[in-house]
């Protein structure tokens, strides 16, 4: 069974390399800032003792007020597993750093959610659509989306 | 990852063709905004047949409706059903349709099961170009025929007849192999009621 780590240690650790990067923590769950969200992933993918070298997944959920990207991490050495999420304010362009250079399996992820919900990955090698096709107006899992 | 470097004919990159499919489902999406008319003048010719070319008909619908070459567009889950009913326990082949071939340019039926989606719907237009005339089609469960569970989408075709004109529906989700035989039977009946003097209309 994959133990889940307590986010408030992971938390403190990320504070200890990386201060100010995170924003709250409880359960399995850590919120780490938009603009320190690839340090803090690879600070989580490099550091010994956490090796979190496999993205389970990575999804965006639409709070209207917000965007939050929801990152499920594991560790195949350790067998522990962590959620790490990070919140995106900015509607009209939101932009956050790409993940791929650390977990390859982000490539399609985040083109994905950048065909459905509009958020530009930057640092992505091939960043286009995916599902829908060229010329697509709107972006169609958001909220406030009209047909 | 070599081939992948090769350098790419003029008008050939990854964004001119993705510039290009998208063009074409725009131009798509413009073409075709009502459902094209089903098929059904034939209905209206009862009992006006030549009575020399009557008898000819009979033969040759009889010679067409004996072995109806499918080509299948399995786009989605009723795609089993029709497999389920090529198969042995229900097995097509008692109507001579067992040439199961996905080969347009041979068929004379084109079986459309499944969601069809606006991305997909250039290339149910091409497979219904390339078919040669006589040709009919049989819109197979829900999705085909209206949209179904995702007539609201906004990437769904509401109806495959807005794309195709539709000879036979089969209704369910998914229909059952004995639906789609019952479907075929239907569309038999059809052409061998159909007048070879009579030209199709061009959808």
């Amino acid at each position: 069974m994959t133990t889940a780590l307590a986010a408030t240690e992971i938390a403190a650790k990320l504070e200890a390399a990386l201060a100010g990067s995170t924003v709250e923590s409880n359960g399995n769950t850590v919120v780490v800032k938009d603009a320190q969200l690839l340090a803090a992933a690879s600070f989580l993918k490099t550091t010994a003792g956490l090796d979190f070298n496999y993205l389970n997944y990575l999804t965006v959920t639409d709070y209207q007020t917000h965007f939050e990207l929801v990152y499920d991490l594991i560790s195949i050495e350790h067998n522990h597993h962590l959620i790490v999420k990070t919140r995106l304010t900015d509607r009209e362009k939101p932009t956050v750093a790409s993940v791929v250079s650390l977990w390859r399996g982000a490539d399609f992820q985040e083109r994905e959610i950048y065909d459905l919900f509009g958020i530009s990955f930057t640092g992505h090698p091939n960043l286009k659509r995916i599902f829908l096709w060229d010329g697509f107006k709107g972006y169609p899992l958001r909220k406030d989306y009209k047909q | 990852m070599e081939l992948n470097n090769l350098p790419k004919p003029e008008g050939y990159s990854d964004r001119d063709l993705d510039k290009k499919e998208g063009d074409g489902i725009e131009s798509l999406q413009q073409q075709y905004k009502i459902a094209i008319e089903d098929p059904d003048a034939w209905q209206e010719e009862q009992g006006s047949h030549n009575f020399i070319l009557g008898s000819a008909d009979a033969l040759i619908n009889w010679a067409r409706s004996s072995s109806v070459w499918p080509v299948n567009a399995g786009l989605a889950c009723c795609a089993f059903e029709m497999i389920s009913a090529a198969s042995s326990r229900f097995d097509i082949s008692r109507f001579g349709m067992e040439i199961f071939r996905p080969s347009p340019r041979q068929a004379d039926l084109l079986i459309v099961n499944g969601t069809l989606t606006w991305k997909m719907a250039p290339q149910l237009r091409r497979i219904y170009d390339q078919m040669s005339e006589p040709k009919w089609v049989i819109a197979m469960g829900s999705c085909a025929i209206s949209g179904g569970l995702f007539k609201n989408s906004y990437a769904v075709v509401p109806g495959v007849n807005m794309i195709v004109p539709v000879d036979v529906y089969v209704p369910g989700c998914p229909p059952r192999p004995e639906a789609l035989l019952y479907g075929i039977q239907m569309l038999h009946k059809k052409i061998k009621k159909e007048s070879t003097l009579q030209k199709r209309k061009q959808a």
